[in-house]
């Protein structure tokens, strides 16, 4: 019998997941669109603010290089959404960081410590539940000065609270673990059990969660450009750019459809991909 | 059960009064202020203005004052709806936005549960695929991107219902949009039936039922459907947050005078203290509906029933 290759469970789950056809052509989706939208916009002769005076309203038009039309004020469509894609994407990417960042260490510092703690810190989590968190980014966008890290910063700021959860429910089951009384005995202080042991250990589902995460910031993004609370004119972000093709639907239906169709696109696939790492890290659902 | 619903309500108080602290503090930290407008006021006339509003007393006098006037239904006034008070807006909103929240709500519950019932009947044929491929469609395409489209096949290609608008009793009015606030929750409806119901179908008391000679219809309806209804039941509270905060959106498309349009109107503003009323009413909304769905659930599933002893 051979030896089998040494294989971790990172290799493994990646071998699991690329087996999985839809979350494989999700990611190769994904790396298409984001290489599209990195790269792009420079293949078109157009910037995105610029007016094109002779072609205003255009439908998608190849002589003139709109290969995706133009809107009411003569903005090429396809650099605009490119450049509301490559907006939206590192929005959402940087609030889901954010996120990250507050969840992890809330949820563990809970989960450790456990007892009253736990009971306190998770209360309030519970009690911040209770409102659905678009309100707290609007009671936030209010308040400050709109500018897209501002926006970023609130989305995030809100969206930790699920992530809170996953993280405390693993930290709890970890923390009576022997790796981690072998560092306690070592003479490992609290802090550094958490961030050096418990939190490298409890990634799986972090991991997970967070790519799950990205489409729910993607929408949040969108939602509040499209109210008008999130990114402003002239910068372009998927929500704004759906929100100006509605007014126009009746009379230039591209304007809707083409940011439209990216938005769905991203959101679609991000999802087949979070669904085929959750199975991909968690055998067991097999 | 009386005493298990008193008890979830007055749990509620706390939750709700933590709430109001912290959207007032929030606001409240603020660097601006309501009366920061392009051209600086005078100094003395800033100064009545803040005193008028009770804005120069310290914090925590405020805190009480404004939490004194709530315990009386008084929001405080408007900054930029002049001559409107926090509270009269509520009035005139809450009635349309409880009207299109609970329709789209009941059309979820009406659509989707079928819907999922005759994808588990016909698991794995094309019904079961073309009902779960709409699922996935209505799950992942936003509201923000339906609510246009409808009305622009609807409205206006076909011109079968009206595309903006509200006049109070007439139901055609709520049609297009409670139903596509109702979408992504129908959608996803379907697909938790759809679920628990092959299970519960496939378990062994349904087959029980199946031996003893019940009839098919009754068999899937009263016996197969209950036991999988928890799920559902469960959902409803994360899909009353979904309906709220689609609600945003398509009051400001339908042109609904509900709270949603004053809430997104309130943000555009910083009129503070229209934003904290709209998200306190939203908040305790959110709060009695969650408590209704843990009644229903424990009404429905003996096992969390409080104060049954087996």
């Amino acid at each position: 019998m051979r030896a089998a290759a040494q294989r971790g469970l990172w290799s493994d789950a990646l071998r699991r997941l690329l087996a999985n056809r839809a979350a494989a052509t999700s990611l190769l989706g994904l790396a298409l669109l984001a290489g599209i939208a990195i790269v792009g916009p420079g293949l078109s002769p157009y910037a995105p603010d610029q007016l094109d005076w002779s072609m205003m309203g255009s439908p998608p038009d190849w002589a003139s290089r709109h290969w995706l039309g133009t809107d009411r004020l003569g903005r090429d469509l396809y650099v605009r959404t490119l450049h509301g894609a490559r907006v939206s994407l590192a929005i959402a990417l940087q609030a889901t960081l954010v996120s990250l960042l507050i969840g992890v260490t809330w949820g563990a510092i809970a989960g450790y410590a456990g007892g009253r703690i736990d009971e306190v810190m998770m209360r309030f989590v519970d009690v911040l539940y209770a409102l659905p968190n678009i309100f707290f980014v609007i009671i936030l966008t209010v308040v400050f000065e709109r500018s897209p890290m501002l926006l970023f910063l609130a989305i995030g700021a809100v969206g930790w609270l699920t992530m809170a959860r996953v993280v405390r429910g693993q930290a709890l089951s970890l923390r009576h673990r022997e790796f981690v009384e072998a560092a306690v005995s070592c003479g490992a202080g609290p802090g550094r059990v958490v961030f050096r042991h418990l939190v490298p250990n409890l990634l799986g589902p972090v991991v997970v969660y967070a790519t799950l995460m990205i489409p729910q910031m993607i929408l949040i993004e969108s939602f509040l450009s499209f109210l008008g609370i999130g990114i402003q004119e002239p910068l372009a972000s998927l929500g704004n750019l759906i929100s100006d093709g509605a007014a126009e639907m009746e009379s230039a239906p591209w304007i809707l459809a083409v940011p439209a169709t990216c938005l769905v696109l991203i959101v679609f696939c991000f999802n087949f991909l979070g669904d085929g790492l959750r199975d991909a890290l968690d055998p067991r659902e097999y | 059960m009386v005493g298990y619903a008193l008890k979830r309500l007055l749990g509620a108080i706390p939750t709700l009064a933590v709430i109001v602290v912290v959207t007032f503090l929030l606001v409240r930290l603020a660097p601006g202020g309501p009366f920061d407008e392009e051209q600086p006021l005078p100094p003395e006339i800033r100064a009545n203005l803040e005193a008028a509003y009770g804005l120069d007393q310290p914090l925590t006098v405020q805190l009480a004052r404004y939490l004194r006037g709530l315990l009386r239904g008084d929001f405080g006034p408007s900054f930029k709806f002049k001559d409107f008070s926090v509270t009269e807006l509520i009035a005139t909103g809450l009635p349309v936005s409880l009207t299109l929240g609970s329709v789209a709500m009941l059309l979820a519950v009406l659509l989707g549960v079928p819907l999922g019932v005759v994808s588990a009947l016909r698991h794995n044929r094309p019904t079961d695929h073309l009902v779960m491929g709409l699922a996935v469609l209505g799950i992942a395409v936003p509201v923000f991107v339906v609510a246009p489209l409808a009305a622009l096949v609807f409205g206006i290609y076909l011109d079968w219902l009206p595309v903006a608008g509200w006049t109070p009793g007439e139901w055609r009015d709520i049609v297009l949009p409670a139903t596509t606030l109702g979408l992504p929750v129908i959608a996803y409806v379907a697909r938790l039936t759809r679920g628990s119901m092959l299970e519960s179908l496939r378990s062994p008391f349904v087959r029980a039922a199946c031996a003893r000679g019940v009839p098919r219809t009754r068999r899937i309806w009263l016996h197969a459907l209950p036991a999988a209804l928890a799920p559902v039941v469960s959902y409803l509270g994360p899909a009353a947050a979904a309906v709220l905060t689609g609600s945003l959106v398509v009051e400001t498309i339908f042109g609904l005078p509900g709270l949603g349009r004053y809430l997104v109107q309130g943000a555009l503003n910083r009129d503070y203290t229209l934003v904290m009323g709209m998200v306190i009413v939203y908040a305790a909304m959110m709060i009695l509906l969650n408590l209704l769905v843990d009644i229903a659930y424990a009404w429905l599933d003996p096992r969390v029933r409080p104060g049954t002893r087996h």
